[in-house]
């Protein structure tokens, strides 16, 4: 009978391990590591308070970091989620034709960062990229996109919209199909137009997905790593470097880990609010009902 | 009548430049990858090389020990599928089918690590692998996705919906709770495991950032790490080898996506509409 007692235990033991070595004990060590100074070589770590955070925060490069992630957090996620809705409310029938459409414009989300950066990088060459061949088409002359501060950040928030459009899209679709068809029957009834019933009917009903997209989103492009690293190494002239880069420099390059760590517990605090406004919101839209 | 058939021409049109935006970077990447290099930097481009230079893919996989980082990239991925599998079965058993004190909490603590991606916490992690010892091995590549959040969550939904009766006739017959598992439990949930399947083996596939952070050398790199770093070994210009490279990396995902393509687009869309 005592086996009975302690036998869950037993169960999610292995996988709580996990959790607690690899993200929950980590997280603790980092708030630690963030009021220290220590350099990773030398066998002392000096308690610093909260002087990393300071510090941070008079770092021109640290803001302009913090404004580069902001902008390419804005721009991404509202174009991401606006051109999803749109195509999903176009592409949601049924039939053969229409599930290869939403298979091709999914394809890029499994495809490996790696790959996406790179074929972008070639794309995106200014003297023999193919995006610029085919804006000469249309009059348009040689954009330098990776190599000019100007436009870096924008060719990044491209490649993000390309390969995120597809897992958005879809999911919106799944979030129409849930929408009970007899609320359009009414709706038909009443005559509404075709405008009025998506703002007043379809929208509202969607709204859940809508939002959970969002919070996702924000919280995936606040973490943009992969495309950077490869494409632009933050630049040119910092114009593309972002949080979790700039996180990763300063500790394995420059080695300054409780500055790399007070960043990180920033970050942190940022995703955590995040979360938590979305299950706030989401509570008590639930106890509404 | 006629308004109709504009309508379709419209819609038909919009279609083809909705696959084209999506569907053209690939072809592109075919193609440059068979181009040989004065071809690729020819204005206009070509779409069909003039012709085809295989050479581009022998050139990419024998720049680096690619067959390592092609059995690296596979061990880990597997090595990880199978950990998750022995950790995740009977967490989602246990959070479905007990009740006991302090279910709530742990089941909690789970769902707090789903919100926490490596790209946080991959400081920590990696001082706590170097004081293991363990930093540039692949065991800092698999342990700490030994286990996932994302897996209980789903299976345990999955476990929920099993009849009670079904347990209980079985309990009755004597059998053993592990056997619960392996004979009810997991035939049920089949078709969730198999999802869970695809969208970890994809994900770990496909994984830069961590092979990136973890290891520096050779002996421990995985594929997507090899392939970023032909670029420093070409020079960065020789783009038909750099996308002959990437189409080793791309070709195995998007030929499974080809066979299971409903399957895969469940596994990943599965977070948005739980």
């Amino acid at each position: 009978m005592v086996m009975n007692k302690i036998r869950p235990y037993i169960m999610i033991a292995p996988a709580i391990t996990v959790f607690c070595l690899f993200f929950i004990y980590p997280i603790g060590y980092m708030i630690y590591l963030s009021m220290h100074d220590w350099n990773f070589v030398s066998p002392e770590k000096t308690f610093v308070g909260g002087s990393n955070f300071k510090t941070l925060f008079s770092e021109r490069e640290f803001i302009e970091v913090m404004e580069n992630t902001f902008t390419y957090t804005t721009l991404t996620v509202s174009l991401t989620i606006s051109i999803s809705l749109l195509l999903a409310l176009w592409l949601n029938r049924q039939g053969a034709l229409y599930g290869m459409i939403q298979g091709a414009i999914f394809s890029p989300h499994i495809i490996s960062l790696v790959s996406v950066s790179m074929l972008w990088m070639w794309l995106m060459d200014t003297d023999y990229g193919l995006l610029n061949w085919f804006l000469n088409l249309f009059g348009i002359s040689n954009v330098p996109w990776l190599t000019d501060p100007s436009t870096s950040l924008l060719s990044l928030v491209i490649v993000a919209v390309w390969k995120g459009i597809g897992f958005n899209t879809l999911i919106f679709i799944a979030g129409l199909q849930s929408i009970p068809r007899d609320i359009y029957e009414a709706a038909e009834l009443d005559e509404s137009s075709k405008v009025r019933t998506f703002f007043k009917l379809t929208l509202p009903m969607l709204s859940p997905t809508l939002f959970f997209l969002t919070v996702i989103s924000l919280i995936g492009s606040f973490q943009v790593f992969e495309t950077i690293s490869i494409m632009t190494k933050g630049g040119p002239i910092n114009s593309t470097n972002t949080f979790v880069y700039y996180i990763y420099e300063n500790g394995f390059r420059f080695f300054k880990i409780g500055y790399a760590s007070a960043a990180g517990v920033l970050l942190l605090i940022i995703v955590s609010l995040l979360t938590i406004v979305y299950f706030r919101i989401l509570s008590r839209k639930v106890h509404y009902r | 009548m006629k308004s109709l058939s504009i309508g379709k021409v419209l819609n038909g049109l919009g279609l083809i430049l909705v696959v084209a935006i999506f569907a053209l970077p690939f072809v592109w990447m075919i193609s440059t990858s068979f181009k040989t290099l004065g071809e690729t930097l020819t204005f206009p481009p070509k779409w069909i090389p003039e012709q085809f230079v295989w050479e581009n893919f022998s050139k990419a996989w024998n720049s680096g020990p690619f067959l390592h980082y092609f059995f690296n990239s596979l061990v880990v991925s597997i090595a990880i599928l199978i950990l998750q599998f022995l950790t995740i079965i009977p967490a989602a058993y246990a959070f479905a089918r007990y009740q006991f004190r302090g279910s709530k909490f742990f089941f909690a603590l789970t769902m707090v690590t789903l919100m926490i991606p490596a790209q946080l916490i991959f400081l920590p992690v990696y001082l706590q692998m170097s004081s293991w010892g363990l930093l540039d091995t692949l065991w800092s590549l698999i342990l700490p996705f030994a286990s996932s959040a994302f897996g209980i969550f789903m299976l345990r939904q999955s476990f929920m919906q099993v009849p009670e009766e079904l347990l209980e006739a079985a309990r009755l017959d004597e059998a053993s709770e592990w056997k619960i598992i392996f004979r009810i439990m997991i035939p049920m949930a089949k078709p969730v495991l198999i999802t869970f399947a695809l969208f970890s083996f994809i994900t770990h596939w496909n994984d830069y950032f961590w092979p990136l952070v973890m290891t520096t050398s050779d002996a421990s790199r995985t594929l997507p790490i090899g392939i970023s770093q032909l670029r420093e070994v070409e020079g960065g210009i020789a783009w038909n080898v750099l996308m002959a490279g990437n189409m080793i990396l791309v070709i195995p995902i998007l030929i499974v996506f080809f066979f299971a393509q409903r399957q895969i687009i469940r596994a990943f869309i599965y977070t948005g509409v739980k």
